[in-house]
């Protein structure tokens, strides 16, 4: 089986995801903030056969492109994650995720009693650790399920 | 010291820390004219010690402090945010001391503002200044190479033991964790101590280390950090110290705390020569005049 398989879903304008871990698929779809009720035109292929990772999930999305944020927080759950931009039915840039250094704005940190989680003027910002993100503010460390903090 | 704004012991070097250390070993008896600075103490939570230790502290160096009373009748309580609170002040002074409820607190505040911002205490976070003067103390008793230090109570929302402990990490020293298993030292906090390499080990008991020790450094275990008053009895009577506990601790052990203290140390222990804790609050003002001078006219800056 192949990526082709899953050309049903062929989209025109958008986003597609590939090489996501199997399994991780809706965690990408929490990061995107898509959970159908903006109905916006999604699928999601998951436990694929993949060559390079066993099995692996893909994500597509119409009519959407992501912000370099979305694809930092995707790249903490997906690391091997490749963002491909479709126009026209037609892939017109293909990118591998990289792990930044920092997330800022888009991970809400756990600590209930961390200034950023107030009504103060200022974005989370998360640097990013071997294995978790650490709130840059309180130092509060998200170890796994890194994609319920958003 | 070389830097705007103290906001965690993570900033300091071994190189920063003794230059404060040292300062403070002479500021005292000759101490620089800061006649013209204003220093700004914000406390969104009551620390009597701690604020009168730094006003204290800006009046030895010849300067004046202002403050914005207690939160109740301050525009915070209005709903003022601190990021606008601060914006204010720095216009008033030249230098911003913040106590805040909220960890990252301070961290949050010294990005509105040019002014030097000083840490102290932001919820469990952090209060580096304290640990200078928790660090010129050991130094006077204990010295701090080749130490051994047991650091006891609540581990896990202590912020002196948070920031004391990562400043040791500059030092050869050996670092006993002593808690409840409830209250132990937060993940963050293992993770730095694990980054930086340091010798650390964790106990529920104290008998289990402290023979071994030149330093214990006890803290308050809370009450309100337990559901059940029960439960809270039964940990806090475990990790409270009396002359015969420390019966099997060396000669020369110094015992050390941040006060104020309930009953975690018996009055009994004040009169040996292990108790240094009012010597180490005492030593808050020579600290913190060294900590001013660099940070608000110093000659690096
Ligand atoms: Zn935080």
């Amino acid at each position: 089986m192949s990526d082709d398989t899953l050309r049903v879903s062929k989209i025109r304008d958008g986003t597609v995801i590939d090489h996501v871990p199997g399994g991780q698929a809706l965690k990408v779809l929490a990061i995107l903030g898509i959970d159908g009720s903006a109905g916006e035109t999604v699928s999601v292929g998951m436990n694929v056969p993949s060559d390079k990772l066993g099995r692996k999930d893909i994500v597509k999305v119409e009519g959407r492109e992501l912000s370099q944020a979305e694809v930092d927080v995707i790249s903490l759950i997906a690391p091997a994650a490749s963002i491909n931009i479709v126009r026209d039915y037609e892939v017109v840039e293909k990118n591998r995720v990289v792990r930044p250094d920092r997330v800022e704005g888009v991970l809400a940190c756990p600590n209930p009693n961390c200034i950023t989680t107030g009504d103060e003027p200022v974005a989370s910002a998360f640097e990013v650790l071997d294995a978790g993100v650490r709130c840059a503010y309180c130092d509060t460390i998200i170890r796994r399920d890194i994609a319920d903090h958003i | 010291m070389r830097h705007d704004h103290l906001i965690s012991a993570k900033q300091l070097s071994r190189d920063d820390i003794e230059a404060v250390l040292d300062r403070a070993a002479t500021i005292a008896d000759d101490p620089p004219d800061h006649g013209d600075a204003i220093l700004a103490l914000l406390f969104f939570e009551p620390s009597t010690r701690t604020k009168m230790s730094f006003d204290a502290a800006m009046k030895r160096l010849g300067g004046t402090t202002v403050d914005m009373g207690p939160v109740e009748t301050s525009s915070v309580k209005k709903g003022e945010t601190l990021a606008d609170t601060v914006r204010v002040v720095e216009g008033y002074a030249d230098a911003i001391v913040l106590r805040h409820p909220s960890e990252g607190a301070a961290k949050m505040a010294s990005e509105f503002v040019d002014v030097p911002l000083i840490n102290a205490g932001d919820g469990a976070g952090q209060h580096p200044s304290q640990t200078l003067l928790d660090l010129y103390t050991i130094r006077e008793n204990a010295g701090l190479d080749d130490l051994t230090i047991g650091i006891m109570g609540d581990l896990k929302y202590g912020r002196t033991v948070h920031s004391l402990a990562s400043a040791l990490t500059n030092f050869d020293a050996r670092q006993h964790f002593v808690s409840p298993e409830s209250l132990r030292l937060p993940r963050s906090v293992r993770y730095d101590l694990h980054e930086a390499g340091a010798q650390v080990r964790e106990h529920t008991d104290l008998e289990e280390v402290l023979s071994e020790l030149d330093v214990l450094y006890v803290t308050r275990i809370q009450r309100e950090r337990f559901p059940d008053e029960n439960e809270y009895r039964a940990v806090a009577g475990q990790y409270r110290i009396d002359e015969g506990t420390l019966a099997a601790a060396r000669e020369d052990l110094v015992v050390m705390h941040p006060l104020p203290r309930v009953d975690e140390i018996s009055a009994d222990v004040d009169d040996t020569t292990r108790a240094k804790y009012f010597e180490q609050a005492h030593n808050g003002v020579p600290v913190r005049m060294a900590l001013l001078d660099a940070m608000i006219g110093g000659e690096d800056r």
